[in-house]
């Protein structure tokens, strides 16, 4: 008799559940959203969840958080705007000095106002070494931070530092919610609170994020009343979800476009990114060594082809470090003849002469060569095989190696490496750490030992210069001499791909930064976006 | 195959107990039970823990993300210091396990709150998923292979057998993706993941059910198969035992004959390893869990894998640890309630 009892318990929760299921089930999918037709909460189906909501924890950066603002911003041409500050930040002459001065009637989503102390505490904080955050990288060359009263803000430089500004967009947390607390793991970091045009509502972590609008937002309440950030990290599910009809936007395989380029009321969006893969040419190794094996294998490849084949049109063709979308970049980086042809020729001035097997030879070496990727990165496996390809066609023998990042980083300043590096902010990022003989060999700075006293001398200027116009000639001519030295054959920008349904006003295309899960993406400036009537 | 097979700390009896000396002699099996768990986690720990540091993959990396290649190693370097990784190993283990004794599991460093706060928020969502999951697989299985064995050799049989030996093979990610592709996208009768509707207030008891059946069905029909198979075999072999010829002998329905007798007799090795099945529940789970982004543990704990979170992985362990105990408990007292010869050996 026991069992039987079990039996029939098990029957009726099975048929419970299954009733429960069909009960609710009756307005789930396409038909619902498209009768809800997202007018209360607009859905983003995004890859990649933050482990925190915190700005000192790196959360955001760059801006576009929703729920903080900095006290800069970048408008859709990535142009510095004033956000909690006034107006944009002052610099003295001499670069080491920044000024800010507060927006005044800006509150916090608690109610309690935004002060210069707020900002101070902020910056503080991630100066703090007990707080473990990469963010401190970015700020390396702040020495003090101080509010002279309630609405400055003064920051010192340790040395002149023009982009420094463009750190200011870094988000500004309530130092009444934070003080004497354990940043590392305080409730904040999963319950922020922010000036933003966005307040935070729920997070569900695994799930989703719920944000509601600020109604007291100091630019003006968002008309997305309440925004819903789904995580989801498979590309596939992600794209099913979208065309079932439970996401409102997301961020897609570029692969997966071609599903959804003639539905009814989607539209894809295909944005531009500063983001680039590329391969290394370590100047320690003996046969990258050699400009002329630099300067072939960087023209021998056909980048248009690998834009079609390797990243399904979803890309761009690139010759130098700097985004050819940005003001920053100079044209003259662009080789006037490329192909195998080329290649071949240069090699053949530069003693290199075609041996046994096709591999080239130049006083009794051999051009062969390792190229490492990291495993598990097809994409950049796929680049790398091209590479090799195009490399084996002028002779210079190129095996490909997929390896674990511990490994490349004990091999990365011998053998080249596909990377991806590159940023549309300012073009000190990167390019400095990158190129400057002062970085050679630390961590996964200038991993090719690159040096060259007069590139050194053109990023030191492009740092300390606030003259736009100098500031601009120092890296036109930075471009061109790195260029022509050839340490790295840079190759493709990656395109972001995205869906969105409906029509939206407000919505811009901004140059994108390698990181494009909630923050940037299509959805960068949400709160401008209004339904299209 | 013998139906009471011997077990640690139950051992068949020709005459039974008291139903007081009964609870007795299980609360001492249960509280020696919990006493071996505690040797066999400080192994599993300390082995997470070396296999952990030994691990060439540096958590400070994986913390740091795709920002790590861009930021200065000197910064890399005070995260490392701040955590204690600079330390000597033993010393990095005691200090945790010290904090553990004292109550407190320490900091998730992947994702910046702490461990029990990870716990208490998706423990819950985890149960519930791997409980409804386990009954719909005992009920599945018990009556799939029941009736198999009952109609063996009709095309039913058939079905079942090629079925289960299919499901066997299908990992359970692409079980889930297809039951996404079938159940939420083809028909639309199921939302195709997470705990509730996107655009829902907050979570309702009728949502969260809806959005469980799927991902429990998938989880447990990926488990069920081998126990289909278990089950079908039990019975066709109980039924050709001497006790259901006897039955049969007797007169007795058919019906009667199965149920009654050579499935009760079937149960009881089925227990057991439903039992000890749990473990393999749990690590279903986390693949399922992923695809259906079900915000529970399983989900999470690839995450702390993934990022070297040892204070989190640990926690996950732990965790694990107290279900497989509790699994092989509930087991061994499902087995003495249903065999009146076996005894518990307090």
């Amino acid at each position: 008799m026991q069992r039987g009892r079990v039996t029939t318990a098990v029957c009726s929760l099975a048929l419970a559940l299954v009733l429960a299921a069909c009960a609710g089930g009756s307005g789930t999918g396409a038909e619902k959203r498209a009768s809800t037709a997202a007018a209360d909460a607009f859905v983003i189906g995004v890859d990649s969840e933050p482990t925190n909501l915190n700005p000192l924890l790196g959360y955001g950066p760059e801006g576009a958080t929703k729920i903080f603002d900095g006290l800069v911003s970048r408008d859709a041409s990535l142009k510095l705007v004033p956000a909690l500050a006034a107006e944009l930040p002052d610099i003295t002459p001499d670069g080491r000095t920044v000024t800010v001065r507060l927006r005044d009637g800006v509150h916090f989503h608690d109610g309690t106002p935004l002060t210069a102390k707020d900002v101070v505490f902020t910056y503080r904080t991630v100066l703090d070494p007990k707080v473990d955050t990469t963010v401190r990288s970015d700020l390396g060359a702040l020495e003090t931070v101080e509010a002279p009263d309630e609405r400055t803000v003064v920051f010192r430089l340790k040395e002149p530092d023009v982009p420094f500004v463009q750190r200011l967009t870094l988000g500004i947390v309530p130092e009444h919610l934070l003080q004497g607390q354990d940043v590392n793991t305080a409730p904040f970091n999963t319950k922020p609170v922010g000036t933003g045009p966005f307040a935070f509502e729920s997070w569900t972590p695994g799930e989703r994020l719920v944000l509601k609008a600020n109604q007291d937002y100091w630019g003006g309440a968002p008309k997305l009343e309440r925004v819903v950030v789904a995580f989801i990290d498979d590309d596939n599910v992600r794209a099913a979800r979208m065309e079932a009809g439970e996401l409102d936007a997301t961020h897609i395989n570029p692969k997966a476009a071609s599903r959804f380029r003639d539905r009814p009321g989607l539209t894809v969006h295909v944005i531009p990114s500063a983001d680039y893969r590329g391969v290394s040419l370590p100047s320690k190794n003996p046969v990258t060594g050699d400009l002329a094996i630099r300067k072939a294998l960087a023209l021998a490849v056909d980048r248009e082809a690998l834009v079609r084949a390797v990243l399904d049109g979803a890309g761009a063709p690139t010759w130098g470090p700097v985004s050819p979308l940005t003001e920053w970049f100079n044209p003259a980086v662009i080789p006037t003849e490329t192909g195998p042809d080329v290649a071949r020729r240069i090699l053949d001035e530069g003693g290199w002469t075609p041996g046994a097997g096709g591999v080239r030879q130049k006083d009794g070496r051999e051009a062969r060569l390792t190229l490492l990727y990291p495993a598990g990165d097809s994409l950049r496996k796929d680049l790398a095989l091209a590479f090799a390809s195009a490399a084996k066609e002028v002779g210079v023998e190129v095996e490909v190696l997929g390896l674990g990042w511990d490994v490349i980083e004990t091999r990365m300043h011998d053998d080249p490496v596909v990377f991806g590096w590159g940023t549309p902010y300012d073009p000190d990022f990167h390019t400095y750490e990158l190129f400057h003989s002062s970085f050679a060999g630390i961590g996964y700075f200038n991993p090719t030992f690159y040096n060259n006293p007069e590139v050194d001398r053109l990023l030191e200027t492009g740092r300390r210069t606030l003259d736009p116009t100098a500031r601009r000639a120092a890296y036109q001519a930075m471009q061109e001499r790195v260029v022509a030295d050839q340490p790295w054959a840079w190759l493709v920008y990656l395109n972001h791909v995205y869906v969105v349904r409906g029509k939206w006003t407000g919505l811009q295309r901004q140059i994108e930064p390698h990181a494009h899960g909630l923050t940037h993406g299509v959805w960068w400036n949400l709160e401008d976006w209004a339904p299209a009537s | 195959m013998t139906p009471a097979a011997p077990r640690l700390g139950v051992t068949p009896s020709p005459t039974g107990r008291s139903r007081a000396g009964r609870g007795r002699a299980l609360v001492q099996v249960a509280l020696r039970r919990a006493v071996w768990a505690v040797p066999v986690f400080v192994v599993v720990s300390a082995g997470l823990f070396t296999i952990g540091a030994a691990s060439p993959f540096d958590p400070v990396r994986q913390y740091a993300g795709a920002r790590g290649p861009s930021t200065d190693p000197a910064v890399l370097d005070q995260i490392r210091a701040n955590w204690g990784l600079d330390r000597p190993l033993p010393e990095q283990y005691l200090t945790w396990a010290g904090n553990l004794v004292r109550g407190d599991l320490g900091p998730s460093r992947s994702l910046n709150r702490p461990v029990s706060q990870v716990i208490t928020e998706r423990a819950g969502w985890s149960a519930l998923l791997v409980g409804v999951s386990l009954v719909l697989m005992l009920g599945l299985s018990l009556t799939l292979g029941t009736l198999s064995a009952w109609w063996r050799d009709t095309w039913f049989d058939r079905a079942v057998v090629a079925g289960s030996y299919v499901l066997q093979a299908a990992p359970s990610f692409w079980l889930g993706l297809a039951a996404i592709w079938v159940f939420a996208i083809l028909l639309g009768w199921f939302p195709a993941g997470g705990l509730t509707d996107l655009d829902a207030v907050g979570p309702t008891t009728a949502a969260v059910l809806r959005h469980l059946l799927l991902p429990a069905a998938v989880l447990a029909v990926s488990q069920s198969s081998w126990f289909t198979l278990f089950v079908r075999e039990t019975v066709l072999g109980t039924l050709r035992e001497d006790f259901v010829t006897g039955a049969r002998a007797r007169g007795l329905a058919e019906r009667t004959v199965v149920s009654r007798h050579a499935l009760r007799a079937a149960l009881l090795p089925y227990l057991t390893l439903a039992g000890t099945q749990l473990p393999e529940l749990v690590t279903g789970a986390i693949l399922v869990e992923t695809v259906f982004n079900w915000p529970g543990l399983g989900s999470v704990s690839v995450q702390a894998a993934l990022g070297l979170d040892f204070p989190l992985l640990a926690a996950i362990t732990l965790l694990a640890t107290v279900a497989v105990v509790v699994g092989n408990l509930v087991a061994d007292l499902a087995y003495t309630l249903a065999d009146p010869r076996v005894r518990i050996d307090g």
